[in-house]
């Protein structure tokens, strides 16, 4: 990766203190957009121990779900979700920045390009419901 | 200019969190929430027969290991950013090196099956 941060003699390195993400709403904001992905992966090796008893058989099948029922980790699970959403949601609105969408010469306007971000997330989402839940 | 190897962890997060966006809040509502608390009923013989198919696995494997990258990009950054900036390469081998274990996890459970 880059070298930036190597201190070199003769620069200027400015003093930042550890706490200066707390100093503006925004930076709040960034911080816990930063951590959303603490609880995704979390949640996604909770998951893959779900998928690796399955492969088990019914008896480890049952007894993860069991554990999966206990208080803390359905609390925990409830927040996973809160910044899961954070994370899609967020993700959403930088896609309308970042990614720039030419129709001929006209630029989509951003806005259109989150909205059907949002919309495509529903579609999937709900595809997916109806397919694990009732089809399969 | 001396190459970096930033724009392949780059596309490893940027991946992992399109995949995060659009499928993770959908399997956590079922898997970790609906099922335990016994909303919807998901039989072992069901899930068993899905996880049969090479295409589950092969979606599984994608939408397990690309959000490991995503997030070992974003911690390792978070912890700079929390005051760790001396330790820059420890960091980034711990994150990616984590994201990596994660992965190979994931083969071994998905291949294994």
């Amino acid at each position: 990766m880059s070298d930036a941060r190597s201190q070199r003699p003769g620069l200027y390195y400015p003093k930042m203190r550890n706490t200066w993400w707390l100093s503006r709403p925004g930076y709040v904001r960034f911080m816990i957009r930063e951590a959303t992905s603490v609880f995704i992966a979390i949640f996604l090796i909770e998951f893959l121990v779900l998928v690796h008893a399955v492969a088990q058989g019914p008896d480890a099948y049952a007894a993860v779900v069991g554990r999966l029922a206990s208080p803390g980790w359905i609390v925990f699970n409830v927040i996973a979700l809160v910044f899961a959403l954070y994370h899609t949601v967020t993700w959403f609105m930088l896609t309308g920045v970042v990614q720039v969408v030419r129709l001929g010469d006209q630029r989509v306007p951003p806005g259109l390009i989150v909205a059907g971000a949002f919309a495509a997330w529903v579609v999937v989402s709900l595809f997916l419901l109806y397919w694990i839940v009732v089809r399969s | 200019m001396a190459r970096s190897n930033e724009p392949f962890w780059w596309i490893l997060f940027s991946g992992g969190g399109v995949v995060a966006a659009f499928l993770v809040p959908v399997h956590l509502v079922v898997f970790a929430l609906a099922v335990p608390l016994g909303w919807v009923s998901l039989s072992h013989a069901k899930l068993a027969a899905l996880l049969g198919q090479p295409i589950v696995r092969l979606y599984l494997f994608v939408l397990i290991a690309l959000p490991l990258f995503h997030w070992a990009h974003r911690f390792r950054f978070l912890l700079e950013d929390l005051g760790l900036h001396g330790l820059r390469m420890p960091l980034a081998v711990l994150c990616y090196g984590s994201a990596i274990v994660g992965t190979v996890a994931t083969l071994w459970v998905l291949l294994s099956v």
